[in-house]
């Protein structure tokens, strides 16, 4: 219908359909040509650190502690430091983009054109999603150079990351829509996300532990995604129910989507 | 008839601190018009701007763009602006092309259609050749030029800009101003803000002076140059004086030895003041308006109290 008259502009003569996803299209692209752009800051330090924790962790003291929580220490490790790179690569991507798009006032050219906040967001989270699967993808190929391993389940290894990588991405985009200055999106992964996942069981079990840190531990959201990723790599049962990580992380899933698009529809942090 | 481009009804902002930025201003802009937005700063210029491009949440009122209420479907009205904004709004570690292609698909047009019209509109503003320069390696007037190539990568029925030539040199400046002109004859409706009157007065054939969040006057730029009743002209002489002569009908008052001002009133003849100085022996080299004759109603028009808060809200 529209594109018979012939006055439309070409952004005039698009369904609403078709133009969110050209739209969601180009966030996501810009994203990642972004996180590409910048490699040696994005891509490069998670390899070099992960080889570090698979030599030293792995190699040199694994060695000595023999098996954990029914596989041998290198293998054990495996998962969760996969995991963590995914965390903290899908957090710090949107963190930053968002905080610089904001701190830029680029975030002005999504806001003039005519691109629903849900588009916006779910664009965002893509480009956070990407760079956690990439550096995931790089750390696995690494972990293959030091450990044999086939994957147990995959539908539950791909779900379980990209359900992390979307929760973080989530957690990165509330944190830079309350940022005021670069110092505001260091602090979350620095003070909570770090101490969050050395103690989310990747380099131990928590059988490890006396009763009452044991427990406390449950209350660390990053056990359970460890955990259930650790069984759909290796079939070996975890700390916690796989079916209780995927309900806990698809809940806040749901949760911190919602709390930012309540963020963007009300302009906090991004119109006066 | 002919819909508004831009209707604006009863348009309130009060800010988080308090702050009247706009205390219910009513506008209208027709299809096909060049107007001026002008104001001192901190009139609510920038503010009305932002709420018509969704930057700026409104308290009250109502924004229509072609009669699409911007409340009512969002989407559609905004597919119809392009909007140039006063600061750099750019990564500046993108390059050129990248810019105007990412606006191109921010607005849904395909990776081809925004491929063609950034090239079209890079070119037209000078910038193809910089295409792969990342954004910080251009100068001020090309930065300016190239938000006005991404503003008009989705070719929209009204364009707003908020002062365009802000820091840019004479000549880019004219260039931008000829262009302008250009994309106004071909039917796009130009609003725009700035601080050059002689820029409003050459370009724009509407006006509207905004001032403490009011509209303190709205009509075309002819009948507002026609409310002048004074004009003052700076008048360079041949030869040294020792006073300003005295001539009847005229008052002469002596800037330095060669230099004289003038203040005409309506009804006045340039003729016979030089006549009055021809008789009193002087002879005249050149002649010049004291300042832009829209800049003196200008000032008369906002001239107030001076206010600190004004300094706070741009």
């Amino acid at each position: 219908m529209a594109e018979s008259t012939p006055h439309l502009s070409p952004a005039e003569a698009k369904s609403t359909l078709s133009a969110d996803w050209v739209a969601f299209r180009t966030i996501v692209i810009k994203e990642i040509r972004r996180f590409l752009r910048i490699w040696p800051q994005t891509l490069v330090p998670p390899a070099i650190s992960m080889v570090l924790y698979f030599l030293i962790f792995g190699t040199f003291i694994g060695s000595r502690v023999g098996q954990m929580g029914g596989l041998d220490y290198m293998a054990f490790i495996v998962p969760g430091l996969i995991m963590m790179s995914v965390i903290t690569n899908a957090y710090s991507n949107v963190a930053s983009s968002f905080y610089s798009t904001k701190f830029q006032r680029s975030i002005e050219t999504m806001l003039v054109a005519p691109i629903p906040n849900g588009v916006i967001l779910a664009g965002f989270v893509a480009g956070g999603v990407a760079r956690g699967l990439c550096v995931g993808a790089i750390v696995t190929i690494m972990a293959g150079f030091f450990v044999d391993f086939t994957i147990h389940s995959f539908a539950l290894t791909v779900g379980m990351i990209l359900m992390t990588a979307v929760l973080f991405s989530l957690g990165g985009f509330i944190n830079a829509v309350f940022a005021d200055k670069f110092d505001d999106i260091s602090i979350i992964p620095a003070f909570v996300l770090t101490p969050l996942t050395y103690l989310g069981g990747v380099f131990y079990s928590l059988d490890l532990l006396p009763d009452f840190w044991r427990t406390v531990s449950y209350f660390n959201p990053i056990v359970y995604m460890v955990s259930s990723f650790r069984y759909g790599i290796f079939g070996v049962s975890g700390d916690v129910p796989v079916y209780l990580s995927v309900a806990a992380i698809g809940g806040f899933v749901v949760l911190f989507w919602t709390i930012s698009l309540v963020l963007l529809n009300r302009g906090t942090g991004i119109r006066a | 008839m002919t819909t508004a481009a831009l209707s604006i009804a009863g348009l309130k902002k009060v800010y988080a601190d308090g702050f009247t930025a706009l205390k219910g201003i009513d506008l209208e802009v027709k299809e096909g018009d060049f107007f001026a937005l002008l104001g001192p700063n901190g009139a609510g210029k920038s503010t009305t701007i932002g709420i018509i491009c969704s930057l700026v949440r409104k308290t009250e009122g109502a924004v229509k763009i072609f009669g699409i209420d911007v409340d009512k479907d969002f989407a559609a009205a905004k597919r119809l602006i392009g909007v140039v904004p006063q600061e750099f709004n750019f990564s500046i570690f993108e390059k050129v092309g990248d810019i105007v292609e990412v606006q191109a698909g921010f607005y849904g047009l395909s990776l081809r259609e925004g491929a063609v019209n950034t090239e079209k509109y890079l070119k037209r503003l000078g910038l193809w050749d910089k295409r792969n320069a990342q954004a910080r390696h251009l100068s001020g007037g090309m930065k300016r030029r190239l938000m006005i190539a991404r503003a008009l990568v989705h070719e929209p029925r009204l364009l707003i800009l908020d002062e365009p030539t802000a820091g840019v040199d004479i000549e880019i400046r004219r260039s931008m101003w000829a262009f302008l002109e250009e994309m106004n004859q071909a039917g796009t409706t130009i609003i725009l803000t700035t601080h050059y009157l002689e820029e409003a007065e050459s370009l724009c054939r509407n006006i509207a002076i905004i001032d403490h969040g009011e509209i303190v006057e709205n009509t075309s730029m002819r009948a507002l140059l026609g409310q002048l009743t004074t004009e003052t002209f700076v008048v360079d002489l041949a030869e040294p004086v020792a006073a300003a002569p005295e001539v009847p009908g005229f008052a002469f008052r002596q800037v330095d030895a060669q230099c004289l001002e003038l203040d005409l009133t309506r009804g006045q003849h340039l003729n016979a003041a030089f006549a009055a100085l021809d008789s009193a022996g002087l002879k005249v080299m050149s002649l010049r308006n004291k300042s832009n004759r829209l800049e003196q109603l200008f000032v008369s028009l906002t001239a107030s109290e001076g206010s600190a808060e004004t300094l706070v809200h741009g």
